[in-house]
């Protein structure tokens, strides 16, 4: 049995009247990478920041490491090393120079420090941006040098706040690949992300947390799975009757109507299922005009469980979620 | 104990170095203010006061030491209170955070930014004393070696003193305040009193005497009163005004600049105690 490295109970958080954060709690294990998956303002930058101590917890409980965040914030601070949503790097000094500044900062020995910058500019492939003025660098490589601090003093757990938050999807990519490394290492990942395939991709576990409440935790396949097996996508001439055919279908678990479409998720193996549903919309004299059939993504995930999308509103960076069969997962 | 405000000492120091046009700027403000207002305003003065006969028996000092002195401190007076902006720079672009969220004690912040501050201020006293010397400024006329040693260490003391108080002030102004604007003009309405009301360029004794009065207060005065003392002497004359400095005169600019340090140390934890990241 893995130790807990964050517990977290009954935590509450306002500004004001607004609540930030209601009545959460949850537990990160030693070794794995926990994703507060939500949009923004949800809260998680607030419990991200209570948890680093750097925002004084109001009510409920908090451990870090097996400190507690209100009573023992040195040594919660000294288990810890954070990467901050926005980019905090001092532009005017160096590579090394930011990352000797940060061992300084934690009263590391020189000795130490300098081997670990060592094993830290290797780590994030920045061996020969050593001596690089830091303002110098690109968008990723500022992030990887911020990830190479985040673990200059060899943190139990790395918090990370909207890590790849902005980037080209080639940058955020290969932000993973030195996630999972430092995961493999045996550093326990705590991060918030708005990003679904960023929670899918590298989370053991996911909380979905939205007003401030966590919604559901679980692995990405958990959630997905509590959806039901497959979702069939519907353009019919008459959505709203078909919809009805539909719901007096034993196996169909859920039929959500969009202004064109119909997403129908379903309980068992849909390749079953699909030959009845065909028939049932035919014999009703409805046209289909387009089926397509996928699994569950993390947008539908989040979508079934929060009632609206993650970034609604904004333009959808993703297409609509659809994919031929057999190409998903 | 721990020793971290060395690491915030270092970053200063190297980024000051780094930063040529601050570097040149600060070694070349000195030699500036000696040069131009300086020698400029010891002329004029001279000549006014060239009627007045020198008192008898006593060392006469030409405005331009007179000056000097006051030069000095006004010199660290400005780069101090203006030494607290890059503070609030830093707090702007968040790169404050970093170090407010690591275990590092506030208190070792706000050292760390002092002493970076004091090194560039005995830089600035020292270019001062040594340009001054070579236009004719007659700090420290007829010491023994061992005396001129022992006034370099007093004037630096006192210096080091004055320049953690106004960079404790700096450091708290820049940490409350939120835009560069609020802060530039809260430091000019600062500089304004301090640099008039006090005999840093010229003697107190013919002001008003409200203004005389509060001029005893002033950090400058302090300060200028100290280096006079440790650079001239204790008996001279300028301009036909006698000048002496007692035992305690000198124990009351030590005193007097310890206490607006510490409390300005107090004022300056407060505030960074109070800061969210």
């Amino acid at each position: 049995m893995t130790a807990n490295v964050i517990e977290v109970d009954s935590l509450e958080h306002s500004y004001g009247s607004v609540k930030a954060v209601d009545n959460i709690s949850f537990t990160v294990k030693e070794g794995e990478i926990f994703s507060f998956l939500g949009p923004n303002g949800a809260g998680k930058s607030t419990v991200i920041n209570i948890l680093t101590t750097l925002r004084k917890i109001q009510k409920g409980e908090a451990r870090v490491n097996g400190y507690d965040v209100a009573r023992e914030s040195k040594s919660v601070r000294k288990s810890i090393g954070i990467v901050f949503q926005m980019l905090c790097l001092d532009h005017e000094m160096t590579v090394c120079e930011n990352l000797e500044y940060h061992g300084k900062i934690y009263s590391m020995p020189k000795k130490e420090r300098k081997a670990r910058i060592e094993e830290l500019l290797k780590l994030t492939e920045l061996e020969n941006k050593r001596d690089t003025l830091a303002k110098d660098l690109s968008g990723g490589m500022k992030r990887r040098l911020e990830l190479a601090r985040g673990l200059m003093t060899k943190p139990a757990v790395l918090f990370l706040d909207e890590p790849t938050i902005g980037f080209d999807i080639q940058t955020r990519m290969r932000m993973w690949e030195y996630l999972r490394e430092i995961k493999r290492e045996g550093t326990t990942i705590f991060l918030t992300t708005h990003y679904m395939e960023e929670a899918d991709q590298l989370s053991d576990r996911i909380s979905i947390i939205d007003h401030g409440k966590i919604i559901v935790t679980g692995t990405a396949n958990e959630l997905k799975n509590k959806l039901g097996k497959d979702l069939i996508y519907l353009e019919t001439g008459d959505n709203k009757t078909v919809a009805e055919i539909l719901r007096a279908i034993g196996s169909v678990k859920t039929v959500t109507e969009d202004t064109k479409s119909l997403r129908v998720m379903i309980g068992e193996d849909v390749t079953h299922v699909l030959p009845q549903i065909i028939e049932k919309i035919r014999q009703a004299g409805i046209e289909i005009t387009t089926i397509n059939i996928k699994k569950p993504s993390m947008d539908d995930v989040f979508v079934h469980y929060t009632g609206h999308g993650l970034r609604e509103g904004e333009p959808q960076e993703k297409y609509e979620g659809i994919e031929p069969m057999g190409v998903s997962e | 104990m721990n020793f971290e405000f060395r690491a915030i000492y270092w970053r200063d120091m190297l980024k000051f170095f780094r930063f040529k046009s601050m570097l040149i700027s600060s070694l070349i403000q000195p030699v500036m203010w000696l040069a131009f207002f300086g020698l400029a305003m010891s002329e004029s003065f001279d000549q006014l006061t060239s009627m007045i006969p020198p008192i008898e028996g006593v060392q006469n000092v030409d405005y331009l030491s007179y000056m000097g002195a006051g030069i000095i401190a006004m010199d660290v007076l400005f780069s101090s209170l203006f030494g607290g902006t890059s503070l609030m720079f830093d707090k702007k672009y968040s790169l404050l955070r970093e170090t407010l969220a690591s275990p590092t004690p506030r208190f070792h912040i706000i050292l760390g930014v002092g002493l970076s501050g004091v090194t560039k201020a005995f830089i600035q006293t020292a270019m001062i004393i040594g340009f001054g010397k070579l236009i004719g400024m007659d700090f420290f006329l007829g010491y023994t070696l061992t005396e001129t040693l022992i006034a370099i260490a007093g004037i630096f003391l006192l210096v080091g003193i004055f320049t953690l108080g106004f960079l404790f002030l700096s450091g708290s102004i820049a940490i409350t305040i939120e835009n560069p604007e609020g802060m530039q003009s809260i430091l000019t309405l600062l500089s304004m009193p301090l640099f008039f009301v006090s005999n840093a360029l010229y003697p107190v004794d013919a002001f008003p005497a409200v203004l005389r009065f509060l001029s005893m207060f002033n950090p400058l005065t302090l300060l200028a009163n100290g280096i006079r003392y440790f650079a001239l002497g204790d008996n001279f004359s300028v301009m036909g005004i006698h000048y002496m400095y007692t035992p305690a005169d000198i124990s009351i600019s030590f005193l007097g600049l310890l206490f607006f340090a510490l409390t300005m140390l107090a004022t300056s934890l407060w505030r960074f105690n109070k800061v969210d990241v």
